[in-house]
């Protein structure tokens, strides 16, 4: 479906050369979610304006389809963009227009006339479950609906792949989850290809059928999404894995935070320590109770990395105590 | 004192008027390719974008009266004279047509890079970017903009008046100042400062009501 070959992406502005992108090769299927992951700046940004031309690569082919996209004429580059819809990290909705403008503006690209734009909106805005906001201007919606509008403006032409920048990193836990449960709806329905990119391994998670681990401009890991949470290849993979698992074990104790007495503390062992019995030496070197919370510890490249949670019961003086004992045992001690 | 303000308001909003429409006329698209022309934008053309932004700087670095001196010949060509409204309307115009364009281009540059960066992903061409996104986008900065154009017409039009223009300014300059009749310049600057306070309450008003940001 979408075919990348050996892509680039130097960016010159005459004093400072950035290679954004280095020989990138990846195959993106007919009907799968495929997520690209990395922190920011790794270049991800970059990779999906590259599938539309948004950006121009510097080197490099882009096929889908088996059509040569790097070589299109502005003219049929147009006609490609059409049929590749787009939802963007902030929206991007015109602020002028209501709902139902914002929605009919790839629709009177195309040309259609006002009958068969009508009912068309009609129709996506069902299916995103808005139709209640169809003469509502962008700045009366939340954060989900507008995503939501914009959704349905990027599906108005029946495209055959969606690409998605970033499209729930500015929305809460909970209406990213409605958010991606729509992106799958989509993809079982439309048949959809979906490619997407995040900095967080949850969207992979949830969505993705395959993943690739991008890092300074080069795609360092590509997994299917099952595999990459049992056997990671990467060090970066791994760490995207722990943020993921110690941000879930932190929301299920985070709300219930005032139930405890004691003091809850979040010990991280990233230098590769988890092997040694810290915790049960400070036990017995100061006098304070230690309540095993949650904790994971994982192996990678031969060190044992991973968190622990406790809550630490005792004299507020000796808790103090034990946790500087902690960090003279390069544990990172963070009081939640 | 009656017959001598009423004709020179009419003469003053005949001027502000038409000069207006014609400012617009030349600046407006100037503005528009300004923005579309920079480097980056949607119809990147870096030549052209540095010959715009010199003529305009030139322009606007002229003193209004005498760039109106400047283009008399002009008038003559275009209205047959030089004296009077309709002959000023052709400096008018082509003098404040630079500050226009200026104008317009910082309204259009407040459109989000997001939003114009989203019309491309649909497959809009440059021009459907300008008319269904840039300018509609813009709106209510625009008509912001364009409250300070006229006000800055009227402006230019009180100067016009020392040079054979009519108005409210030539009325206050000949009575007021050359005949010592206080009160005829007194009225004629009350009158151009309910104008202008007009203006830009009207113009306040209009941007914020379309405004759905």
């Amino acid at each position: 479906m979408i075919k990348i070959e050996n892509l680039s992406k130097i960016y010159d502005d005459g004093t400072n050369t950035i290679k954004a992108l280095k020989n990138i090769n990846l195959e993106i299927k007919k009907g799968e979610i495929f997520g690209i992951i990395g922190l920011s700046g790794a270049g991800k940004s970059t990779l999906i304006r590259c599938i539309n031309r948004l950006e121009e690569p510097t080197e490099g082919k882009i096929f889908i389809d088996g059509n040569d996209v790097t070589s299109l004429k502005k003219k049929d580059l147009r006609k490609l963009r059409k049929n590749i819809g787009m939802i963007f990290q902030h929206f991007n909705l015109f602020s002028q227009k209501t709902v139902y403008k914002n929605i009919a503006f790839p629709l009177e690209l195309e040309g259609f006339n006002k009958n068969e734009i009508e009912e068309r909106i009609k129709v996506l805005l069902d299916y995103v479950g808005l139709e209640d906001k169809i003469d509502a201007y962008p700045s009366q919606l939340s954060g989900g609906q507008k995503q939501r509008v914009a959704i349905a403006r990027a599906l108005a032409n029946n495209p055959k792949i969606l690409l998605s920048d970033e499209g729930t990193s500015a929305l809460d836990p909970k209406t990213t989850k409605s958010i991606l449960d729509l992106l799958r709806r989509i993809r079982y329905e439309f048949g959809l290809t979906i490619v997407l990119i995040t900095h967080q391994m949850e969207v992979i998670k949830e969505v993705c059928d395959r993943v690739a681990i991008i890092e300074d401009g080069s795609i360092i890991e590509i997994n299917t999404v099952e595999q990459l949470f049992k056997n990671p290849k990467t060090k970066t993979a791994m760490e995207f894995i722990i943020k993921l698992k110690s941000d879930i074990t932190e929301e299920v104790i985070k709300p219930n935070k005032n139930e405890f007495r004691g003091t809850i503390v979040r010990l991280g062992y990233s230098k590769g320590n988890a092997k040694e019995p810290v915790v049960s030496n400070m036990i017995k070197e100061y006098d304070v109770q230690a309540n095993i919370l949650a904790g994971d510890i994982n192996r990678i490249l031969s060190k044992n990395i991973g968190h622990l949670i406790l809550e630490l019961q005792g004299d507020d003086d000796e808790i103090s105590k034990a946790i500087r004992y902690l960090e003279s045992n390069d544990v990172d001690v963070e009081v939640m | 004192m009656a017959d001598l303000i009423v004709p020179a308001l009419i003469e003053t909003l005949h001027m502000v008027f038409l000069s207006t429409i014609f400012s617009l006329i030349l600046g407006f698209p100037l503005g528009i390719l300004l923005v579309i022309t920079e480097k980056g934008s949607i119809w990147e053309k870096k030549q052209l974008n540095r010959i715009l932004n010199g003529v305009i700087n030139i322009l606007r670095s002229f003193p209004f009266i005498i760039l109106m001196i400047l283009l008399f010949p002009l008038s003559r060509i275009i209205v047959g004279k030089t004296i009077g409204t309709t002959a000023t309307v052709v400096p008018l115009s082509i003098a404040a047509a630079p500050f226009v364009a200026r104008i317009i281009e910082s309204s259009l540059k407040e459109v989000d890079r997001g939003i114009i960066e989203s019309s491309l992903a649909m497959g809009a061409s440059a021009g459907e970017i300008v008319f269904k996104v840039l300018i509609p986008e813009s709106m209510p900065s625009l008509i912001l903009g364009i409250t300070t154009t006229i006000i800055n017409i009227i402006g230019y039009t009180a100067m016009a008046g020392a040079i054979g223009g009519g108005g409210l300014g030539d009325v206050a300059i000949r009575y007021g100042l050359y005949r010592f009749q206080t009160d005829v310049m007194v009225v004629a600057v009350i009158v151009i400062i309910v104008i202008v306070q007009g203006i830009q309450y009207i113009g306040n008003k209009l941007s914020s009501k379309i405004n759905k940001k």
